[in-house]
């Protein structure tokens, strides 16, 4: 039965993308890094609105924060039927971290007064969030973090710096990791508090990468003011809904997403091809990059059924699970061969940084390449994701926490 | 595991239990000192029948289950935990899926039943040197006039000398996949000799010899001359079901690499709480989730009769080889000196892996399968 209802749900999703997506942006989800033509702005706003009406920015968060209150099998639905007709859901990106990582934490952590103010802003993409967590000082160590806040009657005073801080140049709201108990044990006397970045104690400033972007920030908190009413969780007890952030963090990056994933893009093996030619028989010609450039095929192909079998074992919910370390770290493995993969296969042509010898795919690369280094450092790195797969899943001793 | 329906949860647990206690290491320890020529106990494999393994894929009406290859896999995982030795897989697996995928009514109908009530032995004789390669047949079929003569070697045959009928691949004509017929040949026949060959799992393989072996017409399986892609078909078959086998002996070699890194102790602790024993584990770890995926996957397309079987079979056959492979060998690393020890079982995985990656195409050959269907 549940199977037939699904079904159904299918082709109402269907008929209702066919009549409300506009046109005019079909398969152009990279508009939104506002690169749209001026005619295309106003369909953008129209197709996010009629989204946030439906409720599907964020589907399966409950109606009165949003959300359309569905489970996670309707979601995938309307996902892979977005899909298919080149539609794509642009709030969880203009929300920046509020759908994937803020909201999840503040549905399990909020109180009705603060779901009621802040989720149906990320609901409908209207308020992008950025997280204030890592520390100059304080980054795979994350417990270890110095920024202060100060207890002073209906707020707290905030004075510190975070860095990696994901668009905190752009966004309107910010969740951070703060230490409002400078005398407890370490993972002991931290909160979470969310505050606004448009007042004058917070000044942003972007930090340039080795690929040449700028998506993260240092932030500096001079006398910021966070309310009380704004702190997420009990006081002192943060730890706790950072580990669930971080949770949400992983489970969010177990799909491996390599450069050149797009379907109109050759494969790997094609472009491998192109560039190096094959044999008599067919067989690229370059027998130790093709062995190479099979396990890496093989290890994706593996990857992707690994993430199919966890969540038919999941019967259908999409929970935050054990293996999202193991799926991060594999995510990680194959984007990265990816990228090197593609680099080698183009030989010369594959080092380039601009300019008109090069061709747009392989200077997008070489971008891809040098940015997807961040992927095993940032949301735990891959010898964090290693601590925990031996300590939580395996059971064996922590070694890594001292005092 | 897969999400299981409740039959092949209650398999799975029976398989489990039944082998933990009547069939485990330790047994097949026994059967290796004993050195008894089946290389198996003759009341673990009447054991198996009883409990109606031997009829898993074979269909209700020629006397089986029906249960399907995802089902025989999770049995096989269990046998593979332990190295249970039976002639199991060679004849309930490969013998029964050749009949199945190319036996016409009466042929079902003559060797299905008798599969499963374990009165006859099947197993398929494919190889002919030291690699794998089963369009290279060279063994011939020469047209009599009352059927065919058979003339050549047959090597690495699983169960080998205790089968009483072989399914051989062999040459009627033309070269590579042009030219194969498959035949059903008795291990009774005037001309078949066999030789028993010694690997160092201790399991039973032998050489086959066909001197002038006379069979008629009826003994052909499936097509004449047209036999390759049934043989295709039929070890696809048997490597999805290895691969089962062999995650199983994985699984309990990363098991046991686990228990030993918690109770270990030296410079005071366990040795678990070094770091990097603890990311080499979680590693293997990693490799051992992606690795059961693959052969749930690769069973699952034989039974749904999935067109992407080929890819699906490599893809398994070559992953968790590639991780027996190395947890074998971490296997006896982590255990240290006592991994060396006969006394100890560590050896018997080590050894079995590398007969199980040999066995239906290695890896590479797995590798290079994968990517010439990609069209590399």
């Amino acid at each position: 039965m549940a199977d037939i209802n699904l079904e159904d749900f299918r082709a109402e999703t269907r008929s209702w993308l066919k009549e409300n997506f506009p046109a005019s942006i079909v398969g152009s989800a990279m508009g939104l890094g506002g690169e749209a033509e001026e005619s295309t702005k106003a369909d953008f706003e129209t197709w996010r609105l009629r989204l946030a009406d439906k409720g599907w920015g964020a589907p399966t968060w409950p109606t009165e924060y949003g959300g359309a209150g569905v489970g996670h099998p309707e979601a995938r639905i309307i996902s892979q039927e977005m899909g298919k007709l080149g539609a794509f859901n642009p709030i969880p990106i203009l929300a920046g971290m509020g759908v994937t990582m803020v909201g999840p934490t503040i549905l399990e952590y909020g109180t009705d007064q603060q779901k009621e103010k802040h989720l149906p802003g990320i609901a409908s993409g209207e308020i992008r969030w950025c997280l204030g967590l890592s520390e100059p000082n304080a980054g795979s160590d994350l417990a270890s973090l110095s920024m202060k806040a100060q207890d002073d009657g209906d707020f707290f005073t905030l004075n510190g710096q975070k860095t990696w801080t994901s668009g905190a140049d752009i966004s309107q709201w910010c969740g951070a990791v703060v230490r409002t108990d400078p005398s407890a044990k370490k993972r002991n006397g931290i909160s979470f508090v969310m505050l606004p970045m448009d007042q004058e104690g917070v000044t942003t400033r972007p930090i340039r990468l080795i690929s040449g972007a700028s998506p993260f920030c240092e932030t500096f908190f001079d006398d910021a003011r966070a309310d009380k009413a704004d702190l997420l969780g009990p006081l002192n007890e943060g730890w706790s809904v950072v580990k669930r952030l971080l949770q949400h963090e992983r489970q969010s990056q177990t799909q491996a997403r390599g450069p050149g994933g797009g379907s109109k893009k050759p494969s790997l093996p094609e472009l491998a091809k192109s560039y190096i030619g094959t044999d008599e028989n067919g067989v690229l010609a370059d027998a130790d990059l093709r062995v190479r450039l099979i396990n890496h095929l093989m290890d994706s192909e593996a990857h992707s059924l690994t993430v199919n079998r966890i969540t038919a074992e999941a019967k259908g919910k999409v929970e935050v699970s054990a293996s999202a370390s193991i799926l991060k770290n594999s995510a990680t493995n194959i984007a990265q061969a990816k990228a090197e993969l593609t680099m080698e296969l183009m030989g010369s042509q594959g080092v380039g940084w601009e300019g008109d010898n090069y061709n747009q795919e392989e200077l997008d690369n070489v971008r891809e390449w040098l940015w997807g280094k961040a992927v095993s450092i940032y949301g735990g790195s891959f010898e964090i994701q290693n601590n925990i797969i031996s300590k939580n899943i395996l059971g064996l001793p922590e070694t890594t926490q001292k005092g | 595991m897969a999400a299981l329906t409740e039959e092949q949860s209650m398999i799975r647990d029976q398989a489990k239990s039944w082998i933990t206690e009547q069939a485990p290491v330790q047994k097949f320890r026994e059967m290796r000192d004993s050195g008894v020529p089946a290389r198996f106990t003759p009341e673990t494999w009447s054991a198996m029948i009883e409990m109606g393994w031997t009829g898993i894929i074979v269909p209700e009406q020629y006397g089986g289950s029906g249960l399907g290859y995802l089902t025989f896999g999770v049995v096989l995982e269990e046998v593979g935990r332990q190295l249970t030795a039976s002639p199991l897989f060679a004849s309930a697996l490969v013998g029964a899926s050749a009949i199945l995928l190319g036996g016409n009514e009466s042929q079902k109908q003559s060797w299905l039943p008798r599969i499963v009530d374990g009165s006859e032995i099947l197993t398929l004789a494919v190889d002919e040197g030291p690699r794998h390669a089963p369009s290279k047949v060279a063994l011939t079929a020469e047209k009599t006039e009352s059927g065919f003569r058979l003339s050549g070697d047959k090597t690495f045959v699983p169960e080998g000398m205790t089968a009483t009928t072989l399914v051989v691949a062999a040459r009627t004509s033309g070269e590579g996949e042009q030219g194969i017929t498959l035949f059903i040949v008795a291990t009774d026949a005037a001309g078949v000799s066999r030789k028993q060959v010694n690997t160092v799992d201790s399991r039973g393989y032998a050489n086959v010899h066909f001197d002038g072996v006379e069979v008629n017409q009826d003994a052909i399986l499936g097509d004449l001359d047209n036999g390759y892609d049934l043989l295709d078909a039929i070890l696809d078959r048997a490597r999805a079901g290895l691969a089962a086998e062999m995650l199983g002996t994985a699984a309990q070699a990363f098991d046991m690499t686990l228990e030993y890194l918690k109770t270990r102790k030296q410079f005071g602790q366990v040795i678990g709480s070094f770091q990097a024993l603890g990311h080499r584990a979680a590693g293997l770890f990693g490799q051992l989730e992606l690795s059961r995926s693959c052969v749930e996957a690769a069973l699952q397309a034989i039974d749904a009769e999935a067109e992407n079987i080929p890819e699906m079979t490599s893809l398994s056959k070559a992953k968790v080889g590639d991780f027996l492979h190395e947890m074998s060998n971490q296997l006896i690393q982590i255990h240290g000196g006592l991994g060396m020890t006969d006394e100890f079982d560590a050896g018997f995985y080590l050894k079995r892996a590398r007969v199980l990656e040999a066995a239906f195409g290695n890896q590479s050959f797995h590798k290079n399968r994968y990517a010439v269907l990609k069209g590399f």
